[in-house]
């Protein structure tokens, strides 16, 4: 076993067979920096991480210690300086811009602190808006929607638009259009950092509900230690390295 | 269906905004119509010129005469088929606000313009009556002239009040045809002159012919100019259009201006509308990057702000078109004796179009491409 791995971030797992399982996300040698002029940025040095599937990992740290970052590129949003991140077999450093928004399409499901629902769109809308670029039928993704409304408790506003919902309601509509295409990593960035303690509560239970029951890989980036209490594993990040 | 339904919700989020963007694409493709269709206006009458015609002049200036002696040597020469003869009269009616062509005709005039329709009983009514005249639809309906009033004139290169009896008006043949002329007859101003001003009679300010072959128009215009060389009243003969075309040249900076205007119009909405855009993207940013983060394309984003400007400018386009029409007409009402055929052409319409379309994709060209640009973490940190 390798010190990363005593620290916790890389895991051998074996089936029952014995053979080794390949995590869902595995980061090798992760590096990000950034360049100001003649200066070098660091923000993540060196990440080694595994995530097994229907893990729940919340990522903590101070502010700037890089959580956000290795969210984003775990989700294939942002592009790393150097080093590896497979998912699900796929190392999606190596994907062109066109075929990363393919694969982010398919693969993730995001939550954000903010909601980013699209202010014009209904919640049924704003579930729906991932399903867009699938080749299901309007009925099929209306059924679809409907389900995913009924599981986070919203069939009832389906018609409401984002500002005619509480803060709770539109991160439970986040959380809908997070798990409509049935994706293989859930990344959640703060997302009860803007609601009540209830209201986090709530969010926060749903979840682990969607960990628990629909086996959802999960990874979220919270400040929160309550937050961080529902997840399986913690990992922390200090000035961009993990420090266990 | 998404895409429209996102456009057309996008394009009202901000009502305000959105209505004065419309408004002021409205106000510049109506300026921009009115002021083709004033260029378009002052070319009708060249426009509307038979080529079949010719006109000559005196070669010093159109404000001296020819001796009325020239019409039967005119009629002589080869190619020519027919001889006319006119006189520009210059009264005024009731007030000097009330400006319209009037000119006095030989009896061989109208049956070379057969573009004025007149009906046979009217025809022989005018003929029939020596200070008969008729006048042109538009003008009649101006002054809510009927046949059979008396219309009388201020005579300012004639002096004196002359009374005319209205014995007809004429339609035109065609929808760009001029109708707000006055006509009466030669003969009537030439007696009257001959009596009253004594050595001005006799003598017309300008000949119109009639060719055999529009074709000869050349040869003809140059047997007839050098038959009358060296000649106390030396003449200048052009085709009809030419002749039209040299009042034009007269205010050729004034409509070179006026196209120049119409033009800075359009770039100033279009500047406007960037600006409109502009704001929209950037206020949008996060959303943009959303649409990225969920999978949707750079080539998406950059459709939504194209089609959400196109849609907005293609509004106010069409909606400038069609208020266009009462523009123009209430224009026309206007000045219609200065500008005669007045229309907004199939020319104009398609000119304004295609400026709305410009405007549309012009603005949301910069816009656009900064959003499909923009990186999603860059993006996504513009909310809040």
């Amino acid at each position: 076993m390798s010190a990363d791995a005593e620290a916790g971030t890389v895991v051998e797992r074996r089936d029952e067979s014995g053979a080794e399982v390949e995590p869902l996300v595995a980061i090798r040698n992760l590096s990000k920096y950034y360049v100001r002029g003649d200066q070098v940025i660091p923000v993540l040095v060196d990440i080694d991480l595994d995530v097994a599937e229907g893990d729940f990992v919340a990522l903590m740290g101070p502010s700037g210690s890089g959580k956000t970052t290795l969210l984003n590129l775990i989700a294939g949003i942002d592009k790393p300086s150097a080093g590896e991140i497979r998912i699900a077999g796929v190392d999606i450093t190596q994907l062109s811009d066109a075929d990363l928004a393919l694969w982010r399409s398919a693969n993730v499901g995001f939550i954000f602190q903010f909601y980013n629902l699209m202010p014009v769109l209904s919640a049924f809308g704003n579930v729906e808006l991932p399903l867009q670029l699938t080749s299901l039928s309007r009925r099929e993704r209306r059924d679809r929607v409907e389900t995913a409304l009924a599981l986070v408790g919203l069939s009832d506003r389906a018609t409401h638009l984002p500002n005619e919902l509480s803060g709770g309601q539109q991160q439970r509509v986040a959380i809908a259009r997070a798990l409509i295409t049935d994706p293989a990593i859930i990344v959640a960035d703060e997302p009860t950092g803007d609601l009540d303690r209830t209201t986090a509560e709530e969010i926060l239970g749903l979840l682990e509900r969607l960990n628990r029951e629909l086996e959802k890989t999960i990874i979220m980036v919270t400040h929160d230690p309550k937050a961080a209490e529902k997840a399986h594993r913690l990992v922390h990040l200090e000035k961009g390295v993990l420090v266990h | 269906m998404f895409v429209p339904l996102l456009v057309l919700r996008n394009a009202f989020r901000h009502k305000l905004r959105t209505t004065l963007t419309v408004v002021g694409i409205v106000v510049a493709i109506v300026a921009f119509g009115m002021l083709r269709t004033i260029v378009d206006a002052w070319y009708a009458g060249a426009n509307a010129s038979s080529s079949a015609r010719l006109v000559t002049r005196s070669s010093v200036s159109l404000v001296f005469p020819l001796p009325l002696s020239y019409a039967p040597k005119i009629r002589q020469v080869d190619g020519v088929t027919g001889v006319a003869w006119a006189n520009w009269f210059g009264g005024i009616y009731v007030n000097e606000r009330n400006f319209f062509a009037q000119f006095a005709i030989s009896p061989s005039y109208l049956a070379m313009y057969p573009e004025f329709v007149l009906s046979d009983d009217e025809r022989r009514a005018f003929v029939a009556d020596r200070s008969g005249a008729i006048a042109g639809r538009k003008l009649a309906e101006k002054y809510g002239w009927k046949v059979g009033d008396q219309i009388p004139l201020r005579g300012t290169i004639f002096p004196g009040t002359w009374t005319f009896n209205l014995r007809g008006i004429y339609d035109g043949a065609e929808e760009g045809t001029d109708t707000s002329t006055f006509f009466f007859h030669y003969a009537f101003l030439n007696e009257s002159i001959k009596q009253k001003l004594g050595g001005r009679g006799d003598q017309a300010g300008l000949y119109i012919e009639q060719l055999a072959h529009p074709d000869e128009a050349a040869a003809v215009s140059a047997a007839i100019d050098a038959m009358f060389r060296n000649s106390l009243a030396e003449t200048l003969t052009e085709t009809e259009k030419a002749f039209q075309l040299g009042f034009v040249a007269m205010s050729e900076a004034i409509l070179l201006a006026i196209q120049a205007v119409s033009f800075v119009v359009i770039v100033i909405i279009m500047a406007v509308m960037a600006n409109t855009m502009a704001m929209t993207a950037r206020e949008r940013y996060a959303e943009y990057a959303t649409f990225k983060a969920l999978g949707f394309s750079n080539g998406f984003v950059a459709l939504l702000i194209f089609a959400e400007s196109l849609g907005i400018a293609l509004f106010g386009g069409l909606l400038g078109v069609a208020l266009t029409f009462p523009a123009a007409e209430t224009f026309a009402k206007t000045v219609g004796s200065i500008l005669p055929a007045f229309k907004v052409s199939t020319d104009t319409i398609v000119l304004q179009v295609a400026a709305a379309l410009v405007i549309g994709v012009v603005a949301a060209a910069i816009p656009a491409w900064r959003a499909a640009r923009v990186r999603i973490v860059e993006g996504l940190r513009a909310i809040g």
